[in-house]
């Protein structure tokens, strides 16, 4: 399964990295404490959090993940889009909840 | 603690600004892309990752500014974060996990779950603190190329494996 099927799935928004939907998705780690998420995301996960900050693009490229999810409405900062976008990494935006988001990630994988 | 000296040795440093989360995680993807240059097995790499994300991240939000470097050779990767700051009053207790000191406003971020050290301690085969209060501390973390499953405390990881 391909970013890009995870995207038109669950109807998120694209707010950053376009370029990199090809990106394929294995599963999925929900968390938003950054260092759980770096010690125990697999390359290939998509992240779903409530973070929203640039950080968790760092976070995105060291773990090797294939995006991340910010759900619950939350707004991105820009410069978290211009760094993601810089970095290759989607960063896609839904309404959800993360428990909403999780169910439904894990029924499609 | 070092092995023998090899001839190919790899040294990159960092300046790293205490305070600036804008830039925090740089300095480690920078690092990681050496690695990946080099052809250390995924698993070392994962490993020197999840040490240097870390180690960065102390120094952002503990310290005024510090250095993090790391020295890659054939036989391990030795990583570095030294910096001025407060130092640490009590080692074993910032080494409990869960334990921490950063501010609130960090906490929401993300950051400041009392994990930092016992990350670096669970991904690395040998780790080291220095510190002094009201100066500094220097964290040296060894991660050896091949130790993976014999002696590492990280054998979790090693199963893990890559994906794919």
């Amino acid at each position: 399964m391909k970013v890009s099927d995870v995207v038109e799935a669950l109807g998120l928004q694209v707010a950053a990295g376009e370029a990199q939907l090809s990106r394929e998705v294995l599963g999925g780690y929900c968390g938003d404490l950054l260092s759980d998420v770096m010690a125990r995301a697999k390359p290939k996960d998509v992240w779903i959090t409530i973070q929203g900050h640039q950080n968790i693009v760092a976070v995105a490229v060291l773990t090797e993940i294939s995006g991340v999810i910010v759900c619950g409405n939350v707004e991105p900062e820009k410069d978290t889009l211009d760094r993601a976008d810089r970095e290759g990494i989607p960063i896609l935006r839904t309404s959800m909840t993360a428990f909403g988001v999780a169910g439904r990630l894990a029924a499609l994988l | 603690m070092a092995s023998e000296p090899t001839a190919r040795v790899l040294t990159l440093s960092f300046q790293v600004e205490g305070q600036n989360f804008r830039a925090s995680g740089e300095a480690a993807g920078r690092i990681k892309r050496a690695l990946e240059q080099v052809g250390l097995d995924w698993s070392i790499i994962r490993r020197a990752a999840v040490v240097i994300y870390e180690a960065e991240m102390n120094i952002v939000i503990h310290a005024r500014r510090g250095v993090l470097s790391a020295e890659i050779t054939p036989d391990q990767v030795v990583i570095v974060a030294d910096d001025e700051g407060p130092g640490i009053p009590d080692i074993a207790l910032a080494m409990t996990e869960g334990y921490s000191t950063a501010s609130a406003e960090v906490r929401e971020m993300g950051f400041g779950a009392g994990m930092g050290l016992p990350n670096i301690t669970k991904h690395s085969d040998e780790m080291r603190i220095e510190t002094e209060v009201g100066k500094g501390t220097r964290v040296t973390a060894v991660i050896r190329v091949g130790a993976c499953g014999d002696g590492s405390r990280a054998v979790s990881d090693c199963s893990q494996g890559s994906r794919g």
